[in-house]
């Protein structure tokens, strides 16, 4: 079981280790198909970071325990995060992440739920939410205090369905319920093309208890998932501004950033530089 | 009543051969099945007393989510609420289940093989609202999803007991409801089986088979050919999916032409499904399709539309003596 509190004793210092770890995971299994979802995945992996060795409440060899907390991956195709996180996690084997998006790889690049730690089927965005507040309701009528916490996109905004789920959350009081909402700016055809912002003022207004933050700022990430442990009736939404690719050069300066595809020497390349700056290898 | 005249949402037209009734089989079988089985609960999006889960809501509050007017977010709620060890019955009209939420229905429940009954009002053609209420093609879209179980129950008695067999049943279940008074066809002893078609008539000229409201009529039907000297058999298919195709292929081996009896459009639901097994089989006889047409269906008060669109029984005891 994992679970570091208080708050302020968070180690921010070993989260952002864990972060790069979920990196370097990630460029593995981007080289195995050359290919992949990476650009998210590398935006999302300091709040990942986060969730998995510091806030969610769960154990990593038995993730099916009922009084976890549930992470739910709304936007399927960030699976390379996930399984990033649960191989560092030791859920799943980490000499098994070159398999990403392999035929018969049960690491897909857009889940499906039979792999153990996958907590619905993604791919279709907009579906999230709603079987999050399922999941929380749930919980409520067996009187756990486990959580919900939520990952979805600025772009997965556009779906009426997030909506209908968000009207509902504040009216049953779902306050164990943390919706994290990764704003990296880019959708399938490129920049953002329908504008969602003012993003926080959304939330706020279908009556979310809601915080905007760097979400590549470890220690932002860390404060804002204390503030929302707050059981006070109200459903918590944090909204993280990232960057597609963040510690990858060549990646965050793509413009191909959606979905990432190069040969294997580029890879080694990216790899290589990767390790340098950030010191896993002298 | 004013004949002819439309009635309000929720008000229902009793159509149909005079039988006994009885009051929201639904509500009143869910709610005795939530005493002894507390993993059951209940949603709607806005339309609860619509049909009929009101019961088990009063009975069960803390387990009963109204969503408000949010199909959507109805199935993925009840989705999220069956991976908890939950067992939703989430119930709406059948036109917004299926047209609605579709994506829902096949991505968040039938492919996760999630344990969700929806309980879908408004089947065919029972209610004069028109196209935008009246479900006449539900049970084509929901045979396209793989794995999910249909039923299209006849009276009260069968209600009640599909009631009972989908919460016992594991997987996602599409049910059409009959809500309000509902005519009793079935004699108590009655047995309803997930997956079973029964042989309620026998009969050597003409074999019809039948889903939902529409074996009420067959058997009335039957009764009448019968005093005009023709032999008409009734098998009645209650499960659409998965469909009984053994009983199909058995009946129709008996009687020299078949004849389907739906509540929906005669194209992808139980006549199609009748004609794919037989010509599987290689059984080759002549079918009639009785049913709705390929359009959609006006306004109007419910017995004038059924008699329009010939879904009575005196339509189906011309249709079948008119046979060669």
């Amino acid at each position: 079981m994992l679970r570091n509190s208080p708050p302020g004793t968070a180690d921010i210092s070993a989260l952002e280790r864990k972060a790069t770890q979920l990196r370097r995971h990630m460029l593995t299994m981007a080289r195995g198909q050359g290919q992949g979802y990476i650009g998210q995945g590398l935006g999302i992996a300091d709040a990942l970071a986060a969730l998995y060795f510091h806030e969610l409440r769960y154990d990593p060899n038995n993730l099916a325990w009922a009084e976890r907390d549930r992470f739910l991956l709304s936007t399927g195709h960030y699976s390379i995060a996930l399984w990033a996180a649960l191989a560092e996690a030791g859920s799943i084997p980490v000499e098994e992440l070159v398999s990403y998006g392999a035929d018969n790889s049960r690491l897909e690049m857009s889940t499906l739920d039979t792999t153990p730690g996958v907590e619905m089927i993604g791919g279709s965005l907009g579906h999230g939410l709603g079987q999050g507040i399922g999941q929380a309701l749930g919980l409520r009528v067996d009187r756990s205090d486990a959580r919900v916490f939520v990952e979805l996109s600025d772009g997965e905004m556009q779906e009426g369905s997030t909506w209908e789920a968000a009207m509902s959350a504040s009216h049953f009081r779902l306050d164990g319920l943390v919706a994290l909402i990764d704003c990296n700016g880019i959708q399938a055809d490129g920049p953002i093309v329908l504008d969602m912002e003012p993003v926080a003022d959304k939330w706020r207004a279908f009556g979310w208890e809601t915080s905007e933050i760097d979400g590549n700022d470890m220690m932002a990430v860390v404060g804002a998932l204390a503030g929302a442990r707050q059981r006070n009736g109200k459903p918590k939404a944090i909204v993280l501004r990232t960057l597609p690719g963040k510690g990858v050069p060549r990646i965050e300066s793509s413009e191909k950033s959606h979905f990432f595809r190069i040969d294997v020497a580029q890879w080694d390349g990216i790899i290589s530089e990767f390790e340098k700056s950030t010191g896993l290898v002298q | 009543m004013e004949a002819g005249r439309t009635l309000a949402m929720g008000q229902d037209e009793a159509v149909g051969g005079g039988r006994q009734s009885v009051e929201a089989p639904f509500g009143k079988a869910l709610t005795r099945l939530g005493h002894s089985r507390p993993d059951i609960v209940g949603l709607t999006a806005d339309l609860g007393k619509y049909t009929d889960i009101l019961p088990f809501r009063d009975a069960f509050p803390e387990r009963f989510f109204n969503v408000g007017m949010a199909e959507q977010n109805l199935i993925a709620v009840a989705a999220g609420l069956a991976r908890t060890g939950k067992v939703p019955f989430a119930t709406t009209y059948g036109v917004f289940a299926t047209r609605r939420a579709y994506d829902f229905v096949a991505i968040a429940l039938a492919h996760s093989n999630l344990n969700v009954k929806i309980v879908a009002g408004l089947p065919g053609l029972t209610t004069g609202y028109g196209g935008t209420h009246q479900a006449i093609e539900d049970l084509a879209l929901m045979r396209m999803i793989p794995g999910l179980t249909i039923i299209d129950p006849c009276d009260a008695t069968e209600i009640e007991a599909a009631t009972e067999a989908i919460a016992e049943h594991m997987g996602p279940v599409y049910m059409r409801l009959l809500r309000g008074s509902v005519p009793v066809v079935f004699e108590p002893g009655y047995i309803f089986e997930i997956g079973k078609a029964r042989r309620l008539r026998e009969g050597k000229d003409v074999g019809i088979i039948s889903t939902g409201f529409m074996t009420e009529r067959a058997l009335d039907a039957a009764d009448a050919l019968h005093k005009q000297g023709i032999s008409a058999g009734v098998l009645h298919v209650p499960t659409i999916k998965p469909f009984d195709a053994e009983a199909v292929v058995e009946f129709a081996g008996g009687v020299s032409h078949i004849v389907t009896a739906e509540n929906h459009v005669v194209v992808g639901g139980l006549a199609s499904l009748v004609v794919e097994t037989l010509f599987d089989a290689g059984i080759a006889k002549k079918v009639t399709r009785i049913g709705l047409p390929d359009r959609y269906i006006e306004c109007g008060s419910v017995p004038t539309l059924q008699a329009k669109y010939r879904l009575t029984t005196e339509a189906i005891v011309a249709r079948i003596a008119a046979l060669d």
